[in-house]
């Protein structure tokens, strides 16, 4: 890895105070842009640069702008999604935690290009310690002239608002989100109108991660060509990554985009490789929301090119034997993991957290946990296997929102690429009462490895 | 989703007090004029932490007529979100992250040791109203697994040594309020 981009300064002492980030270049941007550029033209720079969304979906940000209605005489808003609860995904807290000046510069200089008075940080209600971060930022900038009215003399007027979620994943979703803002349950809206018609209060509204948003400034500050000068193709720029499960050395890591994922899990600079001299066994690169992969697969594509970090590398091989980069939360398995057990968790997770406004989805992650439940507890039959896929291929697509899709993957790729693990788990139900029962059900349970699916690992 | 049993009025007098309305006030500023439904959320977060640690159906009417709102708006919004308690907890609520990147870096275990070391099944309080035992989905903290919160806090890379650590210091804390508070806003601004 190159120079850092995002995290460039996260190591120097004292770096979420004002004057400290100042005094490192902190601000520039917001300079550049209002005193030497037009909105305009800093949308320009953000298209040039191929930002794409990094909350998930990877849309352009350039092309996200230029759908803003601009012809509406209402106001306009722009609203950061801080909403960070997919699970594996723990970047943009960092993020926040350490560069909070970084977010606050990128929202400045993007509500500038849209045109927004008023932004809106959407910050999930457990990280009470990040609201006081980020009120603290945002006040500081404020004392310095960087918010409020009339900023650096210009006649650009902006004000940064946090509005804390109380628990609640779904309003990571950008329709949710909205609805939650607006003091309601979060129920995805049916699109279109898209936000950028019809967004928050009726109002046109961009709605973006806090890491496209933080990748503003540096983009302005180096120009969008030398953004898109890194990374690889399409995916450009760098992204941080949230690597967790069985590795030497979790945490976040900004890549530039195209770095190899076994350079990223063995390398000492990154993952360090598997924890206690175990094995890989399997991998979710991009939160648990995307199809898993085996060993084999994440590493290498199938058609035996490297697997990279990058949006197309990921997707290679649709879903047959690819995933995607999703949010970059990358979640690792060794070989004591079991996928019946662990897709049986995912699923509990995505029927706890549906909104349930459609039946597909909230009648189909309650259904498939039960079935998953089944097979985990030795109660499963053979006709269960089939039953899931099934259930999961009418969940996708028949939802007013992603989650159906994003409860769907988890639960069909362990079957596509785990498939003996279940088929064991049915086939052998008295062991796998006596290890699921037994005193410690956990971790541990397969220390030797699964039973059935050694071959695979690395 | 989640259903809740209903609860029955009370007719208890609840009020916040006046710096928590001027606050209010603030908040109410922040959306435009008009939406001050916006608000609800962190009214509803503000109305939990100072009027009694849970949303009785008293503290839901409150809020209502605060932000003039029908009492069935703020009741369908508090059964939604998970951080809002519809039943009395304890003190110290310990929420332990159960989802997989958590529970396979000892999660399950922890939340096991939780059980047995308070005497208590998830959702329950101890007899003594110091600790409510809950689970939760990802907190957003997995690659310092296993985490858990302690009403805000959060507290990561725990083991049951760590466990058996921050249960003491919860205690003294609970029977002298001076003692030094270490929350994570302490430490950072
Ligand atoms: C179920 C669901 C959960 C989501 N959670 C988040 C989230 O926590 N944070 C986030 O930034 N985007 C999340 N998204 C994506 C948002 O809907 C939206 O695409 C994103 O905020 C757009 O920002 P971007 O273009 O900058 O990526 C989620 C989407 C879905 C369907
Ligand atoms: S797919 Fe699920 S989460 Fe999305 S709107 Fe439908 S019920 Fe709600
Ligand atoms: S899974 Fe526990 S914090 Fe993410």
């Amino acid at each position: 890895m190159g120079k850092p981009v995002l995290l460039e300064h996260i190591r120097i002492p004292g770096i979420r105070q004002f004057g400290v980030y100042r005094s490192h270049g902190g601000y520039r941007p917001v300079e550049k842009a209002l005193l030497e550029m037009s909105p305009t033209e800093v949308g320009q720079e953000v298209t040039r640069s191929g930002l794409r969304g990094r909350g998930g979906a990877g849309f352009p940000t350039g092309l996200k702008w230029s759908f803003l209605n601009r012809k509406s005489d209402k106001p306009r808003y722009l609203v950061c999604n801080a909403d960070e609860s997919e699970p594996g995904t723990f970047k943009d807290r960092y993020l926040m935690e350490h560069l909070p000046h970084r977010l606050v510069e990128g929202l400045i200089v993007s509500s500038y290009a849209l045109g927004v008075n008023t932004c809106y940080i959407y910050i999930r209600g457990e990280f009470k310690y990040l609201v006081r971060i980020l009120e603290h930022a945002i006040r500081e900038a404020k004392e310095n002239g960087f918010l409020g009215e009339r900023i650096l003399g210009t006649d650009f007027s902006l004000e940064i608002h946090l509005h804390p979620g109380a628990g609640a994943y779904i309003c990571g979703e950008e329709t949710a989100l909205l609805e939650s803002l607006e003091g309601k349950r979060g129920n995805p809206r049916i699109k279109p109108p898209y936000p950028a018609y019809k967004g928050l209060y009726d109002c046109p509204t961009v709605v973006n991660n806090v890491e496209t948003l933080a990748a503003v400034g540096p983009i302005i500050n180096m120009g969008g060509e030398a953004y898109a000068g890194l990374g690889k193709g399409k995916s450009t720029g760098t992204k941080l990554i949230s690597a967790c499960g069985h590795i030497n050395r979790p945490g976040v890591y900004e890549i530039e985009m195209g770095l190899p994922v076994e350079e990223f899990i063995f390398s000492d600079e990154y993952c360090n490789g598997i924890r206690s001299g175990r094995h890989l066994k399997a991998v979710i690169p991009g939160g648990s929301s995307v199809p898993v992969l085996p060993a084999d697969l994440i590493l290498r594509t199938a058609k035996n090119e490297k697997r990279l970090l990058t949006y197309e590398s990921l997707e290679e091989g649709g879903f047959d034997s690819g995933s995607m980069l999703g949010s970059g939360g990358f979640i690792v398995y060794d070989e004591t993991a079991c996928m019946v057990r662990n897709t049986l968790n995912l699923t509990r997770f995505y029927r706890h957290e549906s909104c349930g406004q459609c039946s597909p989805c909230r009648e189909g992650t309650g259904w498939m946990e039960k079935v998953l439940w089944r097979i985990e507890h030795g109660e499963g039959r053979w006709k269960d296997i089939d039953l899931l896929v099934n259930i999961a291929r009418h969940i996708e697509g028949n939802t007013i929102c992603p989650f159906g899709d994003a409860a769907a993957w988890p639960v069909a790729s362990a079957i596509r690429h785990f498939r003996e693990e279940f088929e064991y788990h049915v086939e052998y139900p008295d062991e796998v009462r006596v290890i699921t029962h037994g005193n410690l059900v956990r971790e541990t349970r397969f220390t030797g490895g699964h039973p059935v699916s050694g071959i695979r690992f690395r | 989703m989640i259903t809740h049993r209903l609860h029955v009025k009370e007719n208890r007098p609840v009020a916040f007090s006046e710096a928590t309305l001027k606050k209010v006030r603030e908040l109410i500023q922040q959306y435009p004029e008009g939406k001050q439904k916006s608000a609800l959320l962190p009214v509803l977060h503000m109305a939990q932490e100072e009027l009694g640690g849970y949303l009785s159906v008293d503290v839901m009417d409150y809020v209502a007529s605060l932000l003039q709102l029908n009492p069935i708006e703020v009741f369908e919004v508090a059964t939604f979100y998970s951080m809002f308690y519809l039943e009395p907890v304890g003190k110290y609520v310990i929420e332990v992250c159960r989802t997989a990147p958590c529970a396979i870096c000892g999660g399950e275990e922890i939340l096991e040791y939780l059980k047995e070391k308070l005497q208590i099944g998830v959702g329950e309080t101890t007899p003594d109203g110091l600790f409510t035992l809950k689970t939760v989905e990802c907190l957003g903290g997995c690659g310092y697994a296993p985490v858990l919160q302690v009403n805000t806090q959060f507290h990561e890379q725990l083991d049951q040594v760590a466990i058996d650590r921050l249960l003491d210091t919860l205690r003294k804390q609970a029977a002298d309020p001076s003692s030094a508070d270490l929350t994570w806003a302490s430490q950072f601004c």
